[in-house]
């Protein structure tokens, strides 16, 4: 019955090409849901992620290039019980998976934040997996932004420009054996290359960040696989657990395996150095 | 999109897949009998103004774009001369730009041989299809081919999404002349000169000057009641006001809200920016997150309409912006 409903509403899609539509029913009947489900988990069950997981978006998506999220541990990462992964699902955007996050007992916290792009309304799903391998979901349905509102970047020129520039920065008052928050900033266009040349009828070439990897002291504390549904000049916020001094760097690399890098060491945690491509 | 939806089609069971194709195919005739029927419903009469000789204005509403206002929500225009007609915007669909039109053949004698686009949003673009037959010179800013191909396809089906019938024929026109910098374009004994601005509103914005009346159109570097919307570079905004404020015009004609004497028209916009600059930065300063800054963003100051649509997004788009800054 659901993939009868969810049919009408394909074929209604074609005849209307996308009159106006309300929230699906629930977050278990999006049809693409069920096919990333399918091929992400298997039958594997996923339990409500009270306990476990909360994720804050807005009801709405104000700025369809730039919605902040976050998705928030309910309990800290030790050694016995931790998060391994979360993966971030945009129903509705064209690639649906828009992150695999990764974390280990060094995160501290499997906290993440960032921004994303909407291109439509959507569910925004956030699943987690726990060391013991089950399975949580948390789930907000997000509206689309008004008719002005486009998820494409705000200067195409200017971000190619500034491609490269990465920051990586950690907050001030830093505690041995405290969790701590980092942000990692990378001037990205982060480009779906969707977009069709109306003239040439051909696409634009794709760049996105696709990797992220960060590491304390040499040890990973949040490792992320993305792509375009992140906004450009991907941001992310996440914890790791500082250790007196050490460093915390990190390492981007992109479709088109560029390639960039910053660290910070903790006796002077202000600001990461900046490097260029290579 | 398309891929998408054939990709879930094809992961449903056996029965119901037989079954959505059935109804896919009724759909796609549907689709069909609709686009050969194709015809965008006709709106009332547009209201025009004539502020000073050879200028027309008609007024959008002060709204979003909605089904009951036929995407008639930014302020559209025109200018006659001797030769021909200037069109400045041409509305939220093709409905609109079909009424302007029809407006315009009821008051000028001459040809439209340009339609100036002022930006790449789809409340002034989307009835340029209405004019395609008039075959004028379409004229934007140097990126607004660019724009309109990245954003395009999101608006259109936007538009669809959200106005459903209203929207037929509107439709993608893209500029066949591009402005770098400034041009001059000759109507017949009077000369309008159009200027491409570095990114402000957005990455494409474009004012039209009246020599003859000293008439400044601003597209939406200025909006008056409206509150203001940023989708470019708040820098870039601000500083294309203190740039603008030294054009010696009489009338400023805003993309939203009524027409006013020049500079001061443009007053409350720029304390509104400059407050959203002020503010974010020192969120920033403060290590206050995107999130935590738009929980408590200022929601007081001056009475804006559409201030509860666009503010928070105009503080998004700040913060992105000014963190880089930090």
């Amino acid at each position: 019955m659901t993939a009868r409903l969810a049919c009408v509403i394909l074929a209604l899609g074609v005849a209307c090409a996308g009159a106006a539509r309300g929230q699906d029913a629930g977050p278990a009947d999006s049809a693409v849901w069920k096919k990333v489900h399918a091929s992400m988990f298997g039958n594997a069950i996923l339990e409500a992620a009270d306990g476990v997981v909360t994720l804050d978006t807005p009801k709405r998506a104000e700025d369809a290039a730039i919605v902040p999220l976050a998705i928030r541990a309910q309990f800290p990462q030790t050694k016995e019980r931790h998060i391994e992964t979360i993966w971030l699902v945009i129903d509705n955007n064209p690639s649906p998976i828009a992150a695999v996050f990764r974390f280990t007992p060094e995160s501290g916290r499997a906290d993440i934040e960032t921004r994303v792009r909407i291109e439509e309304y959507t569910y925004v799903r956030a699943v987690a997996r726990t060391n013991d391998g089950k399975l949580y979901m948390a789930a907000n349905y997000v509206k689309a932004s008004g008719g002005c509102s486009a998820p494409a970047g705000k200067d195409a020129v200017a971000a190619k420009a500034n491609l490269g520039r990465i920051r990586l920065s950690v907050h001030d008052g830093v505690e041995a054996g405290r969790p701590a928050i980092a942000q990692l900033m990378i001037s990205h266009p982060n480009d779906s290359g969707l977009a069709m040349d109306q003239v040439t009828r051909s696409y634009a070439t794709p760049h996105f960040v696709r990797r992220v990897e960060v590491r304390y002291a040499g040890k990973p504390v949040m490792n992320a696989d993305v792509d375009f549904s992140i906004s450009e000049n991907p941001n992310f916020r996440f914890y790791f657990v500082p250790a007196g001094g050490g460093e915390l760097d990190a390492k981007v690399v992109d479709n088109q395996d560029l390639e960039f890098t910053a660290r910070v060491k903790l006796d002077s945690p202000r600001l990461g150095a900046v490097s260029t491509p290579h | 999109m398309d891929g998408r939806l054939a990709r879930v089609a094809v992961s449903l069971t056996p029965p119901s897949r037989r079954w959505c194709a059935l109804v896919l195919g009724v759909g796609a005739a549907i689709a069909f009998l609709q686009s050969a029927a194709g015809m965008a419903p006709e709106m009332p009469e547009l209201a025009l103004e004539n502020p000073a000789p050879g200028i027309y204005v008609h007024y959008g509403q002060q709204a979003e774009m909605t089904r009951a206002n036929f995407g008639d929500v930014a302020n559209l225009g025109f200018v006659v001369g001797a030769r021909c007609v200037a069109v400045i915007d041409t509305g939220g669909t093709f409905a609109v730009g079909r009424a302007l039109r029809r407006a315009i053949q009821r008051i000028a004698t001459v040809p439209v041989c340009y339609v100036i686009n002022t930006h790449v949003h789809p409340d002034h673009v989307f009835g340029n299809a209405a004019f395609t037959d008039d075959h004028p010179q379409f004229i934007g800013h140097v990126r607004l081919a660019d724009a309109m191909r990245r954003r395009g396809p999101n608006y259109l089906n936007a538009l669809r999404r959200d106005l459903g019938d209203i929207a037929q024929q509107s439709a993608i026109v893209l500029p066949t002349r591009s402005i770098a910098t400034t041009e001059e374009l000759d109507l017949g004994g009077r000369i309008l000169s159009l200027r491409a601005w570095p990114t402000a509103h957005t990455d494409t914005d474009l004012t039209v000057f009246d020599d003859a009346s000293r008439t400044l159109w601003l597209g939406d570097l200025l909006f008056v009641g409206h509150v203001p919307v940023l989708d470019g570079n708040l820098r870039g905004f601000l500083a294309a006001i203190a740039e603008l404020k030294t054009v010696r015009a009489n009338l400023a004609i805003p993309g939203h809200g009524r027409a006013l004497a020049w500079p001061e028209a443009i007053a409350p916009e720029e304390r509104y920016l400059t407050g959203i600059l002020a503010e974010v930065r020192a969120a920033i300063k403060g290590k206050r997150t995107l999130a935590e800054t738009l929980a408590t963003v200022d929601t007081g100051g001056e009475r804006w309409l559409l201030f509860d649509e666009f503010h928070r997004r105009n503080v998004t788009a700040a913060y992105a912006e000014l963190e880089w800054d930090e």
